[in-house]
């Protein structure tokens, strides 16, 4: 089915065609030799593309020595790959049995409606990819709806509208709309384990998270809010909006950013212990409050990932 | 070697070979679809299915790609393997009614019925020209494509490989499309037209010992049959 749609896209696909060059040898290069490394391939070229171009499953095939027929039937099986190129902003709508029967497919079809396209296709203005799954395990938060990484729950049709242009303008805070999503955290500091939490400073009324922070010579400290998915936070001096900081552990000076950058504004995130095993990353850009739990313990930081 | 019980023959056959080379051996048909000498066995249609195990252990395995096992118990066509075969054959009628071979299986196993959806497709994915393609023409031009009902065969991309030689095997093999079965009445989804043919040695006697096309051909055993009773009496 992706196959047609692949084709119109022959001619954009040369100016792609450079890029591919740089970065794929490199890609290769780093699996070389490895058992079943293909999927690995695959997915570091769908990171660096945001789909598989045509030119560089060709280029695996001809560096890998596998089959085409092998590579393209990996390509096309896996819903993770795209063979077309995807848009800015992923909206992926939950089409599971308890979203279906709270109406997702009304809310799928409103958002085929505002955007104009049907599933799995990409918007003219290559700003928006709508994609359905049929379940994301958020059953209890039905209907889900998950735009460029952040949970939509409970999704009316009347709120569509609102996200769309959220995610457009790049100041998309799922948490905010919704604050039946809100809890608080208990955070530590990823290097020496220490407790982050300032229980003399309140916001939200709970004991603020407090950091370290330091841009252009001056530093002081940064106290945010505890409870996940509230933006307050109170800073000790001016930040100029729009800067990033850097952020640091006020025990051990050890500093807690770069490990990931922003998904809205490519600043650096910084990363913190929850405990209870996750790490919560925020965006050390003033004025971005992109946030983000990861339950995952592999995309912990090294040292904290260890020892969970 | 090992030993097992096919249909309560016992048999011994060599190690590594399948289920279905043992009952070939013994001479006990199984039907198949999917399968061919000279490729690997792919397990897709499962029209070969026999019956292993007693009791409450017994299970349906595809014999094309079951290893023999020593003590091992087949019954190639047991109440629960014929009833599961015939609804196979049924499900591949429902979804591909102008195979001639499986027109031809359904006819051999009395299908008598088609209750699903009625639908025409030009592939039931056996896999046979895919592996056919790679290993004996040793091209790897054609492979599986997608997954789940968007599953497909093809060339990668959908251009013209630069691997395919235009050899044909892909055709050659592929029950789907090799041959037509031209049923009169689309509609009705099982034609039995030519297998339920009678015979033409049924017909003229001058013809009473030639070896039949018909595979099973009874019609010569029938005739004879009669006439020994005909001479009885």
């Amino acid at each position: 089915m992706s196959l047609t749609a692949n084709k119109p896209s022959g001619g954009h696909g040369n100016t792609e065609e450079k890029v591919n060059l740089k970065a794929i040898p490199e890609i290769l290069k780093r699996h070389a030799g490895e058992r079943g490394s293909l999927i690995p391939i695959l997915e570091d070229i769908q990171t660096v593309y945001g789909y598989l171009p045509e030119e560089a499953l060709k280029l695996v095939v001809s560096e890998t020595g596998r089959s085409a027929t092998d590579v393209y039937g990996v390509a096309t099986f896996y819903r993770a790959f795209s063979l077309t190129p995807r848009g800015r902003h992923l909206v992926c709508v939950c089409l599971g049995t308890a979203c279906h029967v709270r109406g997702a497919s009304a809310i799928a079809e409103e958002l085929k409606l505002q955007l104009g396209i049907s599933d799995g296709e990409t918007t003219a203005d290559k700003e928006f990819t709508l994609e359905t799954v049929n379940c994301l395990g958020a059953c209890a938060l039905g209907p889900v709806v998950v735009i460029d990484g952040h949970y939509f729950s409970k999704v009316r049709k009347s709120r569509i509208r609102q996200m769309l242009e959220d995610a457009r303008s790049g100041c998309i805070n799922s948490s905010a709309t919704d604050s039946s999503s809100m809890f608080p955290v208990t955070v530590n500091c990823p290097v020496c384990k220490g407790g982050l939490m300032d229980e003399n400073f309140t916001l939200d009324s709970l004991p603020a998270i407090q950091l370290s922070i330091s841009s252009a010579g001056v530093s002081g400290r940064l106290r945010l809010s505890s409870l996940y998915g509230s933006p307050e936070c109170a800073v000790e001096y001016d930040v100029p909006a729009g800067s990033a900081v850097e952020v640091s552990c006020p025990h051990c000076k050890a500093a807690l950013s770069g490990a990931l950058s922003c998904s809205s504004c490519a600043a650096p995130m910084a990363s913190l212990d929850v405990q209870g095993g996750a790490v919560l990353h925020f965006c050390s850009r003033r004025g971005c409050h992109n946030r983000s739990l990861d339950l995952t313990p592999s995309s912990c930081l090294p040292e904290g990932g260890g020892a969970k | 070697m090992i030993t097992l019980k096919i249909n309560g023959v016992t048999a011994a056959v060599e190690e590594g070979s399948t289920i279905l080379d043992a009952a070939g051996f013994l001479g006990f048909p199984i039907p198949t679809l999917c399968h061919m000498e000279g490729l690997t066995p792919y397990g897709a249609c499962r029209i070969c299915i026999v019956e292993i195990g007693e009791g409450v252990q017994a299970k349906l395995v595809s014999s094309c790609t079951y290893p023999v096992a020593e003590g091992m118990k087949v019954r190639t066509a047991s109440k629960r393997v014929l009833r599961a075969r015939k609804m196979i054959l049924e499900l591949l009628l429902a979804s591909c009614p102008q195979s001639k071979v499986i027109q031809d299986l359904a006819s051999a196993h009395g299908v008598r019925q088609q209750r699903f959806k009625q639908e025409h497709e030009d592939c039931i994915l056996c896999g046979l020209c895919v592996r056919m393609c790679k290993e004996q023409m040793m091209a790897g031009a054609i492979g599986f494509r997608s997954r789940g009902e968007k599953r497909s065969i093809g060339t990668p991309f959908d251009i013209k490989s630069e691997t395919c030689r235009l050899c044909g095997g892909c055709i050659y093999v592929c029950p789907a499309c090799q041959l037509r079965c031209t049923y009169t009445e689309p509609d009705k989804a099982i034609c039995g037209g030519c297998a339920n043919l009678p015979p033409p040695c049924a017909e003229k006697e001058a013809f009473d010992d030639m070896m039949c096309y018909m595979n099973p051909c009874v019609a010569c055993e029938i005739e004879k049959d009669a006439k020994t009773a005909n001479m009885m009496e």
